[in-house]
């Protein structure tokens, strides 16, 4: 029985996973209620918990899953059907009612439910964490902690993004052909946010964020797969690979954390790196020259550190100056310079860093800090880069890199006197 | 809008630490600091001596009581505040992670109550 419980258990939760979003995107293309179809799944969820380990696990768990939760908006929709009188809402859901049982096979709306969350008139901020939660049915506390959010604060943001979703008519269609470059972007951006939060935890001691990198790179597949002829979508999901590819080696025996030029490339993902490659070299094929394409050809360059021992600092120079062209982000312009440093000495890249100085968004930037402080130790300019140490140390919240920081720090001092 | 960063955390931890390691400890605190002040968004910071240090004082009935120890006993300790200035409770979170204490202990977000909202 125990035993039993747990097979039906594991088959809920990997229904779960696998479906969620496709039940939602199905249950809730008509009506746009989104809000209503996740309570729906989730009744039946616990419908599948409970007879599951009693009446075995189900051929199609997907089409018992929504057929349960169909039942469920049909009952909550009756339930409000006097106040609402939503005559084509009931005709909808008399449609699905018709439909039970015959449609074994769940039509897969996905695509239209990612581009929906990253709708224009959907917050920017909030687009990243309604995927995550409509597509993939994280709880808003765990999104909050993610995110950096007050968990009541991520709650109230998630209900108003559905609400707006069902009150503004936000269609789940996949745009045509003029829109979805620009709409595409949007999807994109919110899917490598979801992974740059995950990424923030390297060593995967926290298996709530570790989690997050794993399915945000599960989205972008999932945009690869469906959008195959768009480099942009196959390009992010190469530079996640990439980057998810050095996972592990970010962080030595003792949990120290590991630069990206110190890394040992033995410890690289090989596989992960392969596949990535396959990605970049379609991309390239496609023509391309989009941000994630050009990002996931600068860790391309970074990758071949494998098989001839040194980075292509020449190459990433050069996609850096494309990136700067291209989306004018003083990110780019940092490493543009980081990449300088590297081809024509610290000074060269001190002085490009320079040009950035008066960046407002720069101020209060970690990584310009850093970077700043690591060139000015390497041009010998000891006082000014501990001041920028400093800087950096003082905006850093991993302890790991916060504590290599501090030894740079001693180490260039130590260096000076 | 002003933030308190409460910080709490086991003081039994930092006795632990070797010389070097507590050095390091106290300097990220200055760089965080430091940190602050340069965003603009600094308005004060205490650290506070270890709660046997504390006494603790009420009035009942008309007589004092004078206690020694702190007036809750936890393993996790008030240690100090930060009090900053800033734009929203987002923006008081991310600085909160950046506070040392929030890897060796816990940071407390609290908001300021402004005066003109409880005096007439």
């Amino acid at each position: 029985m125990a035993h039993d419980w747990i097979v039906s258990a594991r088959a809920a939760e990997e229904a779960a996973r696998r479906s969620y979003g496709k039940l939602i995107a199905y249950l809730a293309a008509r009506t746009r209620d989104v809000a209503g179809a996740e309570d729906a799944l989730s009744e039946a969820f616990t419908a599948a918990l409970a007879e599951w380990p009693v009446k075995g696990v189900p051929n199609a768990p997907e089409a018992w899953l929504l057929t349960v939760a169909r039942r469920r908006m049909v009952d909550a929709a009756r339930r409000r059907r006097l106040s609402e009188a939503a005559s084509e809402h009931l005709q909808w859901l008399a449609d699905l009612m018709s439909d039970e049982d015959e449609q074994l096979v769940v039509p897969d709306r996905r695509l239209g439910l990612l581009f929906a969350c990253a709708h224009p008139g959907i917050d920017r901020g909030v687009r990243a964490p309604l995927m995550l939660q409509v597509v993939l049915g994280f709880d808003a506390a765990t999104i909050a902690s993610a995110f950096l959010v007050a968990p009541a604060t991520m709650g109230q943001r998630l209900a108003r993004a559905k609400s707006k979703i069902r009150q503004a008519g936000i269609g789940f269609e996949v745009p045509e052909r003029d829109a979805l470059l620009e709409r595409l972007e949007a999807v994109l951006d919110a899917i490598y946010a979801a992974y740059a939060e995950g990424w923030s935890d390297p060593q995967g001691v926290d298996p709530q964020r570790r989690n997050l990198a794993d399915e945000a790179i599960w989205l972008g597949r999932l945009a690869a797969s469906l959008l195959p002829e768009q480099s942009e979508a196959l390009g992010l999901l190469s530079l996640m690979l990439h980057a998810h590819a050095r996972r592990h080696a970010r962080r030595g025996p003792s949990g120290d954390y590991v630069p990206l030029a110190e890394q040992d490339p033995a410890r690289w993902d090989a596989a992960m790196i392969e596949e990535a490659e396959t990605l970049l070299s379609k991309a390239n094929d496609l023509g391309g020259g989009g941000r994630y394409h050009l990002e996931a050809a600068v860790q391309s360059a970074h990758a071949v550190r494998r098989r001839t021992g040194h980075a292509d600092w020449p190459a990433i120079e050069r996609l850096y100056d494309a990136l700067c062209l291209l989306t004018g982000s003083p990110v780019a312009a940092l490493n543009r310079a980081v990449a300088l440093a590297e081809t024509r000495g610290p000074k060269a890249g001190l002085a490009a860093l320079d040009e950035l100085a008066n960046d407002e968004r720069l101020a209060n930037y970690q990584p310009y800090w850093a970077a700043r402080a690591d060139l000015l130790a390497r041009s010998g300019a000891s006082e000014s880069a501990q001041q920028a140490y400093d800087r950096a140390i003082g905006l850093e919240s991993d302890p790991a890199v916060r504590h290599f920081l501090q030894q740079r720090a001693a180490a260039s001092l130590d260096r000076s006197i | 809008m002003e933030f308190t960063l409460l910080i709490y955390s086991d003081p039994a931890g930092l006795e632990k630490l070797s010389q070097a390691q507590a050095t390091e400890v106290l300097n990220a605190y200055g760089a965080y600091t430091g940190a602050l002040q340069s965003a603009g968004v600094y308005r004060g910071s205490n650290r506070l001596r270890p709660t046997h240090t504390a006494t603790t004082v009420r009035v009942k009935s008309g007589k004092t009581e004078v206690l020694n120890g702190p007036y809750v006993e936890t393993r996790e300790q008030l240690g100090g505040y930060f009090l900053i200035d800033v734009k929203d409770l987002d923006a008081a979170l991310s600085w909160a992670a950046k506070c040392p204490a929030a890897s060796h202990g816990v940071v407390e977000v609290r908001p300021v109550w402004p005066r003109s909202e409880f005096e007439g």
